[in-house]
């Protein structure tokens, strides 16, 4: 079966790559900046913010999947009618929702990790606060690439939310973590576990261009 | 004429109050030494000058714009100043980048900005480390390194906390030269912490003697070296100061 790899499970694996990158990357760019401003800026229920996101960080796929499938569901839904329930839109809105909160949390936990003295530094030789930020960002850039391989291992890994707004339908919203469940449902442990291998595969593949970018970073 | 004013100024930490200056006043285009022991105060000042802290009373007057708890320097102010930290943060970047921060954000021209690093880079003995990750410098480059990043600047008040605390005497010769050039030809003013009497001494136009967050003497270097009237400046600066 993965020999002859048939283009039902190239679908399935573009599909897996393309609702969790597209997730990762708008959940990347709301997350860094939010979480930057977490981090730097004093303003009143900070903490308390700090402590929802934290708290948000280790929420259940399943829960999220929940939420999103409530909101566009068509008869409780705020947002049902614009029939997103069970498609590949859906799964990457409840993806991002999923990612969000860690990447604001672990964006404002690598800024935090950098010396104050960084930003003093910078603010002594005139920065703006803007430029003081930007500063401190590009000082805790290995730590914002260690979130981003973070969530993308999260995104990639769940089933839970995928599962509950997509729905795991054929050619449409199957994705490799419902693929495999399925498989395993049907007693295929064989082709699940195959699955499973190229699931790996593919962590394995990005993980390393990741991980090719983030010492680019370091060089320069 | 004077470039800052201090009227009334303290600061408190968890209760400790660790700045308390009625009155003392920096003159433009002279260097001045702030000297004292360990704990006086000497660092916490600089910080307050440079807006990097907010007093908790009173007012700082840098010219005529003032800075307290309820009013900031304006940015251009904040720019025409530099500090250099008593112990060195090294950015992690290239030593080059390092030293041109204070330019690129200030929007030079890149080519001028080469011109201004190389020169900096050949007086301070670091050309031949542009290259090098600052971080990997050692103590006395990394604190060349942050004199050079603040001087670059050509900034009209330059605060020092102990330029030369790790470096060798053929170093401490050569940042010492270029605060006086700074003054000669830019007319800067330097207000330069030290613990170093003889650097006091070398350097300085005038003196401020600290201890326990307060101004115990101040005035003219020759006044204050040669015939200190206060018994504490006396006894500190000849090294027979009992804590
Ligand atoms: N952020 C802070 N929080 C609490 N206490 C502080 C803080 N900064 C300084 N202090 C205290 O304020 C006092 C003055 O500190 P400061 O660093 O200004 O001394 P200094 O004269 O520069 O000493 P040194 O010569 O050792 O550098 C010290 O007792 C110090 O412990
Ligand atoms: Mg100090």
């Amino acid at each position: 079966m993965l020999i002859s790899l048939d283009p039902e499970l190239y679908g399935i694996i573009g599909l897996s790559l393309k609702v969790t990158l597209t997730a990762l990357f708008f959940a990347a760019l709301t997350g860094i900046p939010l979480g930057v401003v977490l981090a730097l800026k004093r303003f009143p229920g900070r903490s308390i913010l700090m402590n929802i996101v934290n708290s948000l960080m280790s929420i259940p796929p399943v829960v999220v999947g929940l939420v999103v499938y409530i909101l566009l569901s068509n008869q409780t839904g705020l947002v049902g009618d614009h029939r997103l329930l069970f498609t590949p839109t859906a799964m990457i809105i409840a993806q991002f929702l999923l990612a969000l909160p860690l990447m604001m949390g672990l964006t404002s936990t690598a800024i935090l990790s950098i010396d104050k003295l960084v930003k003093l530094t910078a603010k002594s030789l005139g920065a703006t606060p803007f430029q003081v930020a930007l500063k401190v960002v590009s000082e805790a850039r290995f730590g914002l690439y260690s979130a981003m391989i973070v969530v993308f291992g999260r995104l990639l890994s769940e089933v839970g939310a995928v599962m509950m707004v997509g729905g795991n339908i054929r050619y449409m919203t199957r994705v490799m973590t419902t693929a495999i469940a399925l498989q395993k449902g049907m007693g295929e442990f064989q082709t699940a576990l195959a699955l499973g291998m190229i699931l790996l595969l593919m962590a394995f593949l990005i993980n390393g261009i990741l991980e090719i970018l983030r010492n680019y970073g370091r060089a320069s | 004429m004077d470039i800052l004013k201090i009227e009334n100024l303290t600061k408190v930490y968890n209760g400790k109050t660790v700045l308390d200056i009625p009155k003392l006043n920096i003159e433009a285009g002279k260097i001045t030494a702030i000297i004292g022991p360990s704990g006086a105060g000497k660092s916490t000042l600089l910080s307050l000058i440079n807006g990097i802290e907010k007093p908790d009373t009173g007012s700082i007057f840098f010219e005529n714009e003032e800075f307290s708890k309820i009013k900031s320097f304006s940015p251009a102010t904040i720019r025409r100043m530099a500090l250099v930290f008593q112990k060195p943060v090294m950015f992690n970047a290239s030593v080059y980048n390092n030293i041109a921060y204070g330019l690129k954000i200030r929007k030079m021209d890149k080519t001028l900005i080469g011109q201004k690093l190389t020169d900096a880079a050949s007086f301070l003995g670091l050309s031949d480390l542009l290259d090098q990750k600052a971080i990997t410098l050692s103590g006395g480059e990394a604190g060349r390194v942050s004199v050079a990043r603040a001087m670059v600047i050509k900034p009209d008040l330059l605060l020092m906390d102990e330029p030369t605390a790790n470096l060798d005497p053929a170093n401490v010769a050569i940042i010492e030269d270029m605060i006086k050039k700074a003054t000669q030809i830019y007319q800067t003013t330097v207000v330069v912490v030290t613990h170093n009497m003889f650097q006091a001494k070398r350097l300085a136009d005038n003196i401020v003697f600290m201890l326990n967050g307060q101004v115990v003497s101040e005035g003219c270097a020759f006044d204050i070296f040669e015939n200190p009237l206060d018994q504490r400046t006396q006894a500190f600066i000849t090294g027979n100061m009992i804590y």
